[in-house]
């Protein structure tokens, strides 16, 4: 009789023909089972139209020296404060190298970097600690250490260029993308 | 009960919990060990299939209800969005939407496969009525699902099927009324089909658990319909049923693909793209596939009898087409379980298969059309009214009065002592002159 497939002491080393089928199909069942699960899974990730770009123009005319404004923007609130000059020189006076976050070539730490109109100065307003709305966009609230913010939840210092200067927040506050399309005109986003 | 048993399983971590609560012993004895009849056709696949489809729709179901919005003027767009920005929205809703129909394809196969071999028979009558309530169930359920998308077909479908309600004497109004939550279908009749519609096919799994446990403690029926005498007539349900389960699960799953992927709206109305206007009824109200033949029943009484209104008796017999499911085991007279051996009632099988077929498609129809065009006479006379009327009847008929006549009169073939006897000889033919076998073993 010819001799079968099927024997239990194989060619390879101890594994049957049985064995490789088992291995093989197992394997497919994995990548079955993946590709089964990913829809499900990517089905809660923002969908397209949250994800669309959203853009917000600002009109800045109304906002004086000195004076702040806050604006949402996908979500998210995003100060606009327009800066004295004793405000922008305290956010050139800087040894960058002292700073908790020094930033890196894709958000740089400079205020100049992070402020290219000096005067203007756009951040997201949500404490990167964990995620309260810092105070100080009014001048009668507290602007901590540094005259920028200050975020109550946890005592994180910003200064007036909304950097990191002192408490548990690991980085500055981040500048959003913006332009501006008249010299009192912003687009966000 | 105040002492583990010892479990025989290798490993410490199974063997631990399996001493706590048997799991393990339990699935490897209802699923592994479990001594199935050896000649399953492929129309035993079709109880593992759905349960296989009521897992798809339940998760389905849940990923979609992440997304829908259950009120009245966001329903239809938050459906849109689904479709069109949610990942993969599209893939979940066809598969879940197409599922509903391809649910009831496959409880529709199981049902005939247990009318034809006679499954509902003593012992199984309880496992054929825990059947019935779970087409109920999903009967239910289809129903309220399909009023979420708030499409015109949605919200006519859900008004006029309500409104039967008041055909109840005395309470039907009000019944109506708490029904809508208001004094017509609208956002909080919406909101309530949502919640029952998530709850509904939780019901569903608790009945389906009974109705597989009712399976094990009788075994299951197979084409012969002659019970297993030994080992001799069954096999282990794995690996020779869980292999031929999931090969007709493959087959099955590229059917439902074939749907999903290449027409997924083949089955639904292009009507509820439309957005629900409570001003504008459609012309034709149909609802979904599945529920055409019980509609054909509903519209065939166009007459008053006794006193009675013609739409009450309408839903009496709509319901009671279901209704007269239950009571089937008592209705059916033959000792002789399997259609198989039944030569006159196996030709009245297919003859009732045809007319479900036949109501099926009446209910698709306008009534007052002409089933034929030809002469006036026949045009007038013979509308899909009374093409209704006719297979209603029937349909009872075979029901009331076919089944219990038949089992006093139909004559008796040769049968084959076993299971095992009817495969290895290939036909099962006692040879001459050897005595007869009871047919069916009394419980």
């Amino acid at each position: 009789m010819a001799d079968t497939t099927n024997s239990d002491q194989a060619d390879d080393g101890g594994e049957t023909r049985r064995d490789i089928l088992t291995y093989t199909v197992g394997a497919l069942g994995v990548v079955g089972v993946a590709s089964v699960a990913w829809p499900f899974i990517h089905s809660m990730n923002p969908a397209a139209d949250t994800l669309a770009v959203s853009t917000i123009e600002v009109d800045l005319s109304p906002v004086e020296v000195g004076q702040a404004i806050t604006v949402m923007w996908r979500g998210q609130p995003v100060f606009v404060r327009r800066r004295t000059e004793a405000e922008i020189a305290a956010a050139d006076d800087v040894v960058l190298e002292e700073l908790p976050d020094q930033g890196d070539v894709e958000h740089p730490a400079a205020d100049s970097d992070r402020a290219p109109r000096r005067e203007w100065l756009v951040l997201v307003g949500v404490c990167t600690h964990l995620g309260c709305v810092p105070q100080g966009q009014r001048t009668t609230e507290l602007r901590g250490e540094y005259g920028g913010w200050f975020c109550s939840c946890h005592g994180s210092h910003y200064d007036t260029s909304g950097r990191i200067r002192k408490g548990p927040a690991p980085s500055n506050l981040p500048v959003p993308p913006y332009s501006f399309l008249e010299d009192d005109r912003i687009l966000i986003g | 009960m105040a002492h583990a048993e010892p479990s025989n399983y290798k490993n410490p971590v199974i063997r631990w919990i399996d001493t706590r609560l048997p799991i393990f012993t339990m699935m490897d004895r209802e699923y592994g060990q479990f001594p199935t009849p050896r000649n399953f056709n492929y129309f035993w696949n079709f109880g593992a299939l759905a349960m296989v489809v009521m897992v798809a729709m339940i998760a389905t179901g849940i990923f979609l209800a992440m997304h829908y919005t259950p009120h009245a003027d966001m329903a239809f767009n938050s459906v849109e969005h689904i479709d069109r920005d949610v990942n993969y929205g599209w893939l979940l809703r066809d598969i879940h939407m197409n599922g509903g129909s391809l649910f009831f394809i496959v409880v529709y196969i199981h049902m005939f496969r247990g009318l034809y071999y006679g499954s509902y028979k003593a012992p199984r009558e309880l496992l054929w009525m825990l059947g019935v309530v779970i087409l109920l169930l999903m009967m239910a359920t289809a129903f309220l699902g399909y009023v979420l998308p708030w499409g015109q077909m949605s919200f006519w479908g859900a008004k006029v099927i309500t409104n039967l309600f008041s055909a109840i004497p005395w309470i039907g109004d009000d019944i109506v009324i708490w029904l809508w939550g208001g004094f017509s279908v609208d956002n909080p009749t919406l909101n309530r089909f949502f919640s029952l519609h998530y709850l509904m096919p939780f019901l569903i799994v608790g009945v389906v658990f009974v109705h597989v446990w009712a399976l094990h403690v009788t075994g299951s029926n197979n084409p012969t319909g002659i019970e297993p005498k030994g080992p001799q007539d069954t096999i282990p349900f794995h690996p020779y049923y869980t292999v031929k389960d999931t090969f007709g699960l493959m087959v099955f799953f590229a059917f439902w693909a074939l749907f999903v992927f290449f027409m997924p709206d083949a089955l639904g109305e292009a009507e509820n793209y439309i957005p629900a206007n409570p001003l504008a009824t459609p012309a034709h109200i149909v609802p979904e596939w599945y529920f055409l033949p019980y509609y054909a029943i509903l519209r065939s009484i166009t007459f008053n009898v006794l006193g009675i209104d013609a739409k009450l008796i309408g839903v009496i017999l709509m319901f009671g087409s279901i209704l007269v499911l239950f009571v089937l085991p008592w209705l059916d007279t033959s000792e002789v379980r399997s259609a198989r051996f039944r030569p006159i009632y196996k030709w009245l099988f297919w003859l009732f298969f045809l007319d479900c077929i036949v109501l099926g498609y009446v209910g698709g129809q306008v009534p007052s059309d002409p089933v034929f065009h030809g002469p006036d006479w026949l045009e007038k006379y013979f509308t899909f009214v009374e093409l209704g009327q006719l297979a209603t009847a029937y349909y009872f008929g075979h029901f009331l009065f076919l089944m219990p006549l038949l089992g006093k009169i139909e004559p008796r073939v040769p049968m084959p002592t076993s299971i095992s006897e009817s495969v290895l000889k290939g036909g099962g033919r006692m040879p001459a002159g050897a005595p007869a076998e009871k047919p069916m073993e009394k419980a």
